[in-house]
């Protein structure tokens, strides 16, 4: 599809652009005294729909299915955002892994609207025919489900589809023709590093577990990365300090929260030029993610209001908007 | 039947086929853009309607620059008139700027009405202010306009 065969669904973003929520809505929902009248604030936004119940998962749910479904009406190719998908479907494997690995049948563990279906994966891999896995994810199937039978390590089977995720999105990101999904790509894979290395470094592992949990990518070096994370965590932000990721190192040296913010904020700061572009399949693209982004966002605010967090320290946590 | 002739009513269907076919491509792309606002936002068909009828103002200027060089030649009369050929070739070249501009200034205006139309759609009020930046691309296919009609009307056939 050309640039300008996505004229009519840009136009459509940019109305439904309007009903995204905005720093003041932000606002309005951290100022709510309960999580039921954040609920609230939310359904009389359109949030949810008649027969949704009045509850955080329900809520969130449903608006997730919406932004799908209005991408799916558009009768634009859907393939252009596999990079965004990919995670769903990893899990979703990871998932059927372990169902098939252990006893009895567990509902609710999969993500719906992904291709193919975990119920799928799952009878795949208890037929052990991975070659009608998608290609992407036949060979990190048979790895992690044979480490899972062999070793019974849920946390290294975990690892290898993790890094398979990633790499999946990294080619899907090279291969895409949207620059904004390039730079998704990248991001996603850099910041996925930074937080291998943070976490390796503070549960002290080895750098050979580090390199295999690792994503090669053109804006770090995993090698050095990898050797700062032996270190310390200031040897992980000056090491980054030097790359794209310096503003990440000041909120890595903050808290770990600062740094999930930040790392989110950057996604946003790199799609909201294309609140300004009438066509191609960007804007389509950055709707998406500004979508995650707010439901996210509202997910965080929901569930500290849940736990009577103060105002404060919501504010701490919760995300740049798209609008 | 003479050649000029011939060249003549190239120029008319020139004319008409280049500026029709920016106008057709301009028109099309902005109805696509004014079918997602209203798809989202019915209120705004009036709107997004105006928007998506700018570019449509090249076709008409190729039909009119075609009208007046038909009567020009004589051909509206009924009979074939005698044209030479440089005279034919002459009608043919003061139809061009019409035909050339209105194709390029129609796609143009198209791709501007779009952006236009996604100002409307964020910002309904701004409607005055989103219509003069097509409206701008129009200025060309007048100013090929005018010369086409100065040319075609003074040529002596």
């Amino acid at each position: 599809m050309s640039d300008i065969d996505f004229t009519f669904a840009v136009a459509r973003i940019r109305s439904l652009e309007n009903s995204l929520l905005n720093a003041t809505a932000i606002e309005q929902l951290i100022a709510c005294p309960t999580e039921e009248n954040c609920l609230q604030l939310l359904a009389e936004k359109g949030w949810g729909d008649s027969d949704t119940p009045l509850e955080a998962d329900a809520m969130l749910n449903r608006e997730t299915e919406k932004t799908w479904n209005t991408m799916r009406e558009m009768g634009i190719d859907m393939s252009v955002f596999d990079v965004l998908s990919y995670p769903n479907e990893f899990h979703n494997l990871k998932a059927a892994i372990r169902e098939t690995c252990r006893k009895g049948k567990h509902p609710g563990i999969y993500y719906e609207d992904c291709e193919p279906s975990g119920e799928e994966i799952e009878k795949i891999i208890a037929e052990k025919d991975f070659s009608k896995l998608p290609e992407y994810m036949a060979a990190a199937a048979q790895e992690a489900y044979e480490t899972l039978m062999h070793t019974r390590d849920g946390q290294l089977c975990d690892v290898i589809i993790d890094k398979a995720t990633l790499e999946a999105i990294y080619a899907a990101g090279k291969k895409a023709k949207a620059g904004i999904l390039k730079s998704y790509a990248e991001d996603t894979v850099a910041v996925a590093d930074i937080k291998i290395a943070v976490r390796s470094q503070k549960t002290a592992k080895s750098l050979e577990f580090m390199k295999k949990a690792m994503v090669e990518c053109d804006s770090l070096n995993i090698d050095l990365l990898a050797r700062a994370a032996l270190n310390s965590v200031d040897a992980i932000c000056e090491y980054l300090s030097g790359t794209a990721y310096a503003g990440g190192a000041e909120a890595l040296a903050e808290s770990p929260s600062a740094f999930e913010r930040w790392c989110d904020n950057k996604i946003i700061q790199t799609i909201k030029p294309q609140k300004y572009n009438p066509f191609s399949v960007e804007p389509l693209v950055a709707y998406v993610l500004a979508r995650e982004n707010e439901i996210k966002t509202v997910r965080i605010i929901l569930s500290a209001k849940a736990n009577n967090l103060p105002e404060d320290s919501i504010r701490e946590r919760v995300r740049e908007m798209y609008v | 039947m003479s050649l000029g002739v011939v060249f003549a009513l190239l120029g008319a269907a020139l004319a008409v086929i280049l500026a029709g076919m920016g106008s057709a491509y301009g028109v099309g792309v902005a109805g696509q853009a004014a079918s997602g606002v209203v798809a989202e936002d019915p209120s705004q068909f009036a709107k997004v309607l105006i928007l998506q009828l700018l570019p449509g103002t090249q076709g008409i200027y190729g039909l009119l620059v075609a009208f007046i060089t038909l009567s020009q030649i004589g051909l509206l009369g009924g009979s074939i008139p005698a044209i030479d050929i440089p005279t034919g070739l002459m009608i043919l070249a003061a139809c061009l700027p019409i035909g050339i501009v209105g194709l390029v200034s129609g796609r143009h205006q198209g791709k501007t009405a779009v952006a236009a139309i996604g100002i409307v759609a964020k910002k309904p009020d701004q409607f005055g202010k989103a219509m003069l930046f097509p409206a701008m691309v129009e200025t060309y296919a007048i100013l090929a306009l005018l010369i086409s009609i100065l040319a075609v009307t003074n040529i002596p056939v």
